[in-house]
């Protein structure tokens, strides 16, 4: 269980992390300002094991790995999105953050709720007014799915699965 | 049936006859760069790996474009772990020559290559017949260390361009109205294929122009046949076309869209998404603070000849800024032999030096609340050029020279 932090269609890159933070010596410093031209006291409210939450093409823009990157050093559990822009989907799975799709969650739940999801059923869920509403998730490909459960590509790279 | 050039290029690096959409294949990658915005993470995880090796360091380029010149310290440590990294394993580096794609185009891509780039505007390279995508810093490391990646074959979508384009439209028109047309997400995790007789007409330049915004749709790249021109280009800077990959002519296209490159107009994207597209005849007149002529997109010879044109004579209104940064040293130089950055100067202009200056809202010319940029880059994204408060256009040249002049959006005349 975990809180939700819901965000639109379209949300690009610039906005989890803008520009002038990316050369920031660590991710950890950089993770103070994910979000800020949105919600500047996202860094202080999001708990591990919160979700983000987003509408169709999660994550458009700039190939920046640090936007997923600030998302799992907060402790972010998954983005949980209608559709993701490629490269942060990439990112996304490459660092070991699930990114996973869910075409009726998003429109279900607003900022605050709070919400559980089981990667392995593929099911994403939120408690309502009738108790739980349970929402299929789309499954990765086996390949990405692989990596995932590594933690990550540089996990797969240092286990000799490569 | 038959390949497209994206499904031939990337079953050549696999080694294997055909691919199909939807497949996710080993590759082996003829390219990697990687710039300053990601390469000091790269770096760091290098250094934790159980087996830390670079593969084939010949295959790798660094580019320090993003805040170059260093704008801090912490901006100072971040390059140099870059370039001592660089020099240590032999990688090709360059700091302050220009914007990573106009480097690479100038000096390395070839068609039929498979080209990953930690940079999401890797897809310009399409503009010479190479699969050029954008990636992460792990998929970076990753390829660095076994010089293979995964792909996943995309859908091909073609895009059908026909006639000229008429006088004072631009190529940058075109891609915008283009974007306006499919959308941001228009050809998400799909290959865009230009053809028809009005892609044969564009310049490499023009078509790079095409390539580099394709990512705007969503698109893994953006391609040309590599035709004559892409092989003058090639001749021009001393390479030669090894292989060349074409479209069977009866490759499948998942879609087709159909533009009259006659029938294109001078146009913007307002803010705050690309695909937000109007004429700009609707816009003309909307106040602005700061004009930018540059970037990876838009800041080639043609581009500045366009744009010193329009002011040649004139001065830049008195409260605008207006930012000229050619896409490389070899651009600037060709500028000022042409007595093109003369002319911006006598205009009032600043020209700065070859990088990604305002377009990536960092390092310079970073505007404050509620302020309005035009520009030739590639983004205009809530916040791309500052302040979160403030706002970005995104035309041509001809349009941000008439508009650093008017100091307000105005149509070149």
């Amino acid at each position: 269980m975990g809180k939700v932090f819901k965000f639109g269609n379209d949300l690009d890159t610039d906005q989890i992390l803008a520009s002038q933070y990316l050369l920031l010596p660590t991710v950890e410093e950089m993770s103070a300002h994910t979000f800020e031209s949105l919600d500047p006291g996202f860094p202080g409210k999001v708990k591990p094991g919160d979700f983000v939450v987003g509408g169709e093409n999660f994550g458009c823009g700039s190939s920046r790995e640090q936007a997923p990157a600030v998302l799992k050093a907060l402790g972010v559990k998954a983005v949980v999105a209608k559709s993701f822009a490629r490269i942060f989907f990439r990112n996304a799975i490459n660092i070991g953050l699930p990114a996973i799709v869910c075409k009726g969650l998003p429109d279900a739940v607003a900022t605050g709720d709070e919400m559980t999801l089981d990667l392995e059923a593929g099911v994403a869920g939120v408690f309502g007014d009738e108790g739980e509403e349970r929402y299929p998730c789309t499954k990765l490909p086996p390949y990405m799915q692989n990596i995932l459960d590594h933690g990550g590509l540089i996990a797969f790279l240092d286990d000799g699965a490569a | 049936m038959g390949m497209t050039m994206a499904e031939k290029i990337i079953a050549a690096a696999a080694g294997v006859p055909a691919v199909s959409p939807g497949e996710i294949h080993t590759v082996r990658l003829d390219r990697m760069m990687s710039n300053d915005g990601t390469t000091h993470l790269t770096v760091d995880m290098f250094n934790k790996l159980k087996h830390p090796v670079v593969a084939e360091p010949g295959r790798l380029v660094f580019i320090a474009d993003h805040n170059v010149p260093s704008d801090s310290a912490k901006t100072a440590a971040s390059q140099k772990k870059m370039r001592d990294f660089a020099k240590l394993y032999g990688i090709d580096y360059y700091e302050g020559r220009g914007v990573c794609h106009q480097i690479m185009m100038e000096n390395y891509v070839c068609p039929g290559e498979l080209i990953f780039g930690a940079d999401s505007h890797t897809c310009t390279y399409g503009a010479l017949g190479a699969f050029g995508t954008g990636v992460g810093c792990t998929d970076f490391l990753y390829g660095m260390v076994t010089g293979k990646s995964w792909v996943m074959v995309p859908e091909s979508v073609r895009i059908e361009l026909c006639g000229r384009l008429p006088d004072g439209v631009y190529a940058r028109d075109l891609m915008l109205t283009i974007i306006g047309t499919v959308g941001a997400n228009g050809c998400n995790y799909q290959a865009m294929e230009f053809c028809g007789d009005g892609a044969g007409a564009l310049s490499v330049d023009e078509r790079m122009v095409l390539c580099n915004m394709a990512v705007e749709a969503g698109a893994k790249t953006g391609l040309f046949g590599p035709d004559e021109k892409a092989t003058e280009y090639l001749a021009a800077h001393g390479r030669k076309a090894k292989k060349p990959v074409f479209s069977d002519p009866d490759a499948h296209y998942i879609k087709t869209y159909s533009f009259d490159l006659g029938q294109v107009r001078p146009v913007v994207a307002k803010p705050d998404f690309v695909d937000n597209l109007d004429s700009v005849d609707e816009v003309a007149g909307t106040h602005i603070d700061e004009a930018f002529l540059g970037s990876c997109n838009n800041g080639r010879i043609d581009d500045l000849r366009v744009g010193a044109e329009v002011v040649r004579g004139k001065k830049v209104a008195p409260h605008v800024r207006f930012l000229v940064s050619p896409a490389s040293a070899t651009v600037y130089r060709q500028a000022l032999d042409e007595g093109l950055i003369d002319t911006f100067l006598e205009a009032g202009a600043i020209v700065v030096n070859s990088n990604c200056s305002v377009c990536w809202g960092a390092c310079q010319g970073v505007i404050g609340e509620n302020e309005v940029l035009i520009s030739t880059g590639t983004r205009n994204f809530k916040g791309r050029a500052g302040h979160p408060s403030s706002q970005v256009y995104l035309a041509s040249a001809a349009t941000v020279a008439a508009s650093a002049v008017a100091g307000a959006i105005a149509k070149a005349v």
